[in-house]
């Protein structure tokens, strides 16, 4: 074969729903017989901690989310509370963003998608290759021993190394 | 009714973990064994096509059974 296709990914969202992006492609990439690389820098190492219990949801600051209840009646889980609960009182209301990551926890449940964790076992599984953007895991007082096995920590010039020719690679920022 | 050598049942689960499961299923089985998929997304009716597009198995059928999504699949 004339190289097997490639995909780099650079990771640098911290968040519960930006956890989603990457893991997803990675996964289906690496499925569907690319060689995946996902580097992960700055916010993005969150995703590869080995405690995903603390990645959250935020809806300040973030207009475009809906707020939907994943459970009651039917007319109840069609509400959208987002246009009617001011941003300053999400923004300031202690419990919010817990509620709002419950909520999505439980909604991606009852519509049978994944969690990130079992997204990033597949990943593994499939032998996508997890780097660490080192300087990133200093500058946010890290340990090696915080994330998940299997993990490479390294610098910039190895991610330009690992995404290689432009040709037969496709690069996408998240 | 069609022969097959695995089935899969994908009911209830959404994209993409059809795809990773039926990629997961298949590299368990030899050339030339056909795998049964059966899914509730509908999004899956593309994304197998687009999954045998890609992997090189060639996809023997697709279509609707009792309101599920059925694909047969041979593995290349």
């Amino acid at each position: 074969m004339a190289g097997t296709e490639k995909v780099a990914m650079i990771c640098t969202k911290g968040t519960l729903d930006w956890a989603y992006p990457p893991f997803i492609l990675g996964s289906t990439a690496v499925a569907l017989g690319k060689e995946v690389s996902m580097f992960f820098t700055f916010y993005g190492l969150n995703l590869l901690l080995k405690d995903t219990s603390k990645l959250r949801v935020s809806p300040s600051g973030n207009p475009s989310m809906p707020m939907k209840m994943p459970f009651g009646p039917d007319w109840l889980r069609k509400i959208d509370w987002a246009p009617k609960l001011p941003n300053l009182f999400m923004n300031n209301m202690p419990g919010f963003e817990w509620a709002a990551s419950k909520m999505m926890l439980q909604s991606t449940k009852n519509h049978g998608v994944a969690s990130i964790e079992e997204l990033r076992e597949i990943c593994q599984e499939f032998e996508v290759k997890f780097l660490a953007c080192q300087m990133t895991v200093e500058l946010f007082g890290y340990e090696h021993s915080d994330f998940i096995d299997g993990v490479e920590f390294v610098g910039a010039s190895t991610f330009f190394d690992e995404a290689g020719d432009a040709s037969n690679t496709m690069t996408l920022y998240l | 009714m069609a022969d097959f050598d695995q089935e899969l049942d994908a009911s209830g689960l959404n994209c993409p973990l059809p795809i990773l499961r039926t990629k997961k299923t298949i590299n368990t089985m030899d050339a030339g064994q056909v795998l049964r998929v059966v899914a509730t997304d509908p999004g899956s009716v593309k994304d197998i096509e687009a999954f045998c597009n890609q992997t090189g198995n060639e996809l023997m059928s697709s279509g609707e059974e009792g309101g599920k999504f059925v694909f047969m699949i041979k593995k290349s």
